[in-house]
């Protein structure tokens, strides 16, 4: 796409805490621009009070997520050609979360609800015992490994109708990890973890909108995951292994 | 001047849209159940009444109205095959394209109904 030196995009950025308003920036277009590109411009050559985070810069470490015209996005690996709509971008802080000031939001309770989702690897041996031997091609470990490569950026939670209407549900991100390490066999933290899916905040909220699903950066498909939990839990529930 | 920030573009994504059509044809459907209990009881209570009523369910219009009806059940039904499809059985992709078929078929059905009808 060909721009010119004049040309600019129309940027409107939110300023402020749970309270705000969105204040507008002209921001130079530039060819592969992607919108935390945008926000770093407006910082650095319109007004260095704006509060916005970022790491990496090259979408492994998942904090740069930011609403972009409506829809949560990692910023740094979102082009702006891609989201422009009418010359404008609108860039907001995730939904579903504390807005600490402008574009930075509390991922506190983000992270809490992983740890109600016990979503911490549980070991089944020490560290005196040999490694196990876990073939790649097992269907548990294919299992385990389609739910994994999640860089914990909160696009999935922010896109969740189901986070914003019932505050206890722990959303997608923390169920995907509980159906990973569901899946892991070198894992001993099963029962609770099942008994935690299916617990108020757990899987069974879930209406499978799969808007995480349509807006993970990563690929990933969260709703299926949710999808096993609740096959999982329903097996463990007939059985009498939870309650 | 926003007062919050704008976040719920995803509502138009065509899944969300199928999930909240199901729930709005439910909430409908539930609406409607006491209105139909009412013109049962009036089988019990006054044979005329219900004689003078069902002639006049004979008019054009509520027989559009019964197409809708139809329109609701269909939709409500294929969406909960939908959920328990989703919910109980192994995932499989191409949720949006289940989606659009299941809304295809349920105008067809309210379709064939209306043409029986007419």
């Amino acid at each position: 796409m060909s721009t010119t030196a004049e040309a600019t995009i129309d940027v409107r950025v939110w300023r402020g805490g749970e309270k705000g308003e969105y204040q507008s920036f002209a921001v130079p277009r530039r060819d592969s621009q992607t919108v935390l590109d945008v926000v770093t411009w407006i910082q650095r050559h319109a007004d260095p009070t704006l509060a916005y985070r970022f790491a990496c810069r090259v979408g492994v470490c998942g904090s740069c997520a930011m609403t972009v015209n409506g829809r949560p996005r990692w910023t740094c690996r979102t082009h702006v050609s891609k989201v422009i709509e009418d010359g404008r971008v609108e860039i907001g802080p995730l939904a579903n979360l504390p807005v600490i000031r402008d574009l930075a939001a509390d991922l506190t309770p983000f992270f809490e609800k992983w740890q109600k989702a016990e979503g911490t690897f549980v070991p089944s041996r020490t560290r005196h015992e040999p490694l196990e031997t876990i073939s790649p091609e097992s269907p548990e470990r294919q299992a385990a490994n389609a739910a994994i490569e999640c860089i914990n950026c909160g696009v999935c939670y922010a896109a969740c109708d189901t986070v914003r209407w019932s505050p206890e549900y722990f959303g997608p991100a923390a169920l995907n990890r509980s159906w990973s390490l569901v899946n892991d066999v070198r894992d001993a933290g099963n029962l609770k973890r099942l008994a935690a899916a299916a617990s108020n905040g757990g899987c069974h909220n879930c209406h499978s909108h799969q808007s995480c699903e349509q807006l993970c950066p990563q690929g990933l498909n969260p709703t299926a995951s949710i999808a096993g939990l609740k096959r999982r839990t329903m097996q463990a529930y007939i059985r009498g292994e939870i309650s | 001047m926003s007062t919050q920030p704008h976040n719920t573009a995803y509502r138009s994504d065509r899944l969300w849209l199928a999930a909240m059509v199901h729930r709005v044809s439910g909430v409908l459907l539930a609406a409607f159940l006491p209105l139909h209990f009412l013109v049962l009881g009036l089988a019990i209570e006054s044979e005329g009444q219900l004689d003078s009523f069902l002639q006049w369910t004979k008019s054009p219009l509520v027989k559009l109205a019964e197409t809708g009806l139809v329109l609701l059940l269909a939709i409500h039904l294929l969406g909960g095959l939908r959920v328990l499809v989703i919910e109980n059985m192994p995932w499989r992709n191409g949720q949006k394209r289940m989606a659009t078929l299941a809304a295809a078929a349920a105008v067809g059905i309210a379709g064939v109904f209306l043409i029986a009808l007419l």
